[in-house]
């Protein structure tokens, strides 16, 4: 397979997973879109990597799989923090700074 | 069409079905399962491409640990499914103006990467055809903790950090 194929599906998936972010109205789906983002890019770092021949490239993807359970973690406590508010988890319930 | 490009394009539908699945209905039990389902097509896309120690972390700790997290909290929220009433046609962004522009803008980006991709040259060089391909997870250890050593230690309290930071978010406030 040629690094074209890699490279189109690499940006597709993240077509799809920017689109969840503009698309849907939940904390939740938003969060799982972000990591399709993440995931896309991972794959056109080990494509690239395989491509070059050297290892850094699957080395940087272990480090944005780090990142990426860091941020989930982060991101779902605050979605929990927030549904004890108001409720939701509409992202247009959460229009004020301060209650 | 070889054995190979039948497995991309296999694993590769796997993965763009499953991202569809995820963003295309409402009910965010169904999504995580179809992001979990996406993440096995990635895995295998990196065995394709002589990562196996990747496709298996892809595995164990996305598929097992991430995901498994995310179904937790969906069912300890006892999330609400997402429904028409949810978009709030009076905001502002909803006024004909911002309309015009977002899409403007989002079709600019796609004509923008089409063009960059069409411009760009090399892109039917074989993925495997320059070089031989490292997959030893000894090489990847010995790389790891001797070029990125540094970042290495700065993730392990990247990690830290956002464990507690967890732990004070979600946890109950006396007052």
């Amino acid at each position: 397979m040629s690094i074209g194929h890699y490279l189109v599906l690499s940006g597709l998936l993240f077509s799809i997973g920017a689109a969840g972010v503009f698309l849907r109205r939940n904390l939740i789906t938003l969060l799982l879109s972000v990591e399709i983002m993440l995931n896309a890019v991972n794959l056109s770092f080990v494509a690239f990597g395989r491509y070059n021949g050297d290892v850094t490239g699957q080395i940087i993807t272990f480090f944005v799989m780090t990142v990426a359970a860091a941020e989930a973690a982060v991101g779902l406590a605050l979605v929990i923090a927030l549904f004890r508010h108001r409720e939701s988890l509409n992202p247009d319930a959460f229009t004020s700074l301060k209650w | 069409m070889g054995f190979d490009q039948l497995l991309f394009f296999a694993f590769a539908g796997v993965s763009v079905l499953g991202s569809l699945v995820v963003i295309g209905q409402r009910n965010p039990i169904y999504s995580v399962l179809a992001l979990i389902l996406s993440f096995f097509g990635l895995s295998g896309l990196y065995v394709l491409l002589e990562a196996p120690f990747v496709a298996v972390v892809q595995i164990i700790i996305y598929a097992g640990a991430i995901m498994v997290l995310f179904l937790f909290v969906v069912m300890l929220l006892n999330v609400p499914r997402e429904g028409e009433s949810e978009w709030d046609k009076a905001h502002p962004y909803f006024r004909p103006w911002p309309l015009r522009i977002g899409a403007v803008l989002s079709v600019l980006m796609v004509v923008e990467l089409v063009w960059a991709l069409s411009r760009t040259s090399g892109l039917n060089v074989g993925v495997a055809e320059q070089r031989p391909g490292v997959s030893s997870v000894a090489e990847l250890g010995r790389v790891l903790f001797t070029d990125y050593m540094f970042a290495f230690e700065v993730t392990s309290i990247l990690i830290l950090i956002a464990m507690v930071g967890a732990v004070s978010l979600a946890k109950k406030r006396e007052s």
